[in-house]
């Protein structure tokens, strides 16, 4: 198996992601959007560790897993909260900072 | 390592397939459900990277935990589960332009650095112990700040969403 096939996944992978941050007005599917980031850093932290042979990349990959866990609770009770004041999710509508 | 090869090459158009519908699908629990094929997908790369612990926790974390929380958002801030059509923004298109370059960058840097790198073939599967003596020693102290992360990840999700 080549180095660069993992690499590559990863790579489309967070383009994806990138994409759908960037596309989705949904509060809930840029959540979604930025796990598919976390993932191919994940993809990529395992490659290097089996390349150089050592521990360290699945500690790093163990440490993404839990801050992403932590990301998604936090996010999703502010996405609460909104919904709760505002009736609706959609970023676009979220512009009371906008001078 | 040819059924390896095979593996993976399944496992990795599975994956982007997915990850396409999970940016593109129309209906939020669909994503959500699409996405739990994206996240079992990593889980068996990892395990043909030799990393089953990792892979073993991304599935109970990812697949067990993180799903149920989004499914539960979804739940909760909206009433509908069909289609949607507004589900994207006016920046659409300016996604993908983004997207491409990116990719074509980092494919580029890929190719010159890595070329025709092999991973090493007779990579032995790091076992847990090995994991945890990494964990409970040169990384103790990012493991104790992580948990303060979680704790406070835990005391914030409930303050944010708590009715009072």
């Amino acid at each position: 198996m080549f180095v660069n096939q993992f690499l590559f996944l990863a790579a489309v992978l967070f383009c994806i992601g990138v994409y759908g941050v960037i596309a989705r007005k949904n509060a809930v599917l840029m959540l979604m959007s930025i796990e598919l980031i976390l993932n191919s850093v994940n993809i990529n932290l395992l490659t290097f560790a089996m390349r150089n042979g050592s521990t360290d990349g699945h500690t790093f990959a163990l440490y993404i897993i839990a801050v992403a866990a932590a990301e998604v609770g936090v996010g999703l009770g502010l996405v609460l909260l909104v919904y709760r004041n505002k009736k609706t999710i959609s970023v676009d509508e979220l512009s009371e900072m906008r001078g | 390592m040819i059924a390896q090869n095979i593996g993976f090459w399944i496992i990795a158009v599975l994956m982007v397939v997915s990850a396409l519908r999970v940016v593109t699908t129309n209906n939020v629990v669909h994503a959500a459900l699409w996405l739990v094929v994206v996240l079992a997908g990593a889980a068996g790369q990892y395990i043909l990277l030799a990393a089953e612990f990792v892979a073993i926790t991304q599935v109970l974390v990812y697949i067990g935990a993180v799903m149920v929380l989004f499914l539960f958002g979804t739940m909760l801030t909206r009433a509908r589960i069909g289609a949607e059509s507004d589900l994207n923004n006016s920046y659409k298109k300016l996604g993908i332009p983004v997207g491409l370059v990116m990719l074509v960058a980092m494919g580029l840097a890929l190719t010159r650095s890595f070329g025709d790198e092999k991973l090493p073939e007779s990579a032995k599967v790091v076992s847990t112990q090995e994991v945890s003596d990494q964990i409970f020693g040169p990384y103790l102290l990012p493991f104790w700040a992580l948990s303060f992360v979680l704790l406070a990840a835990v005391v914030g999700a409930i303050v944010l969403a708590r009715k009072d």
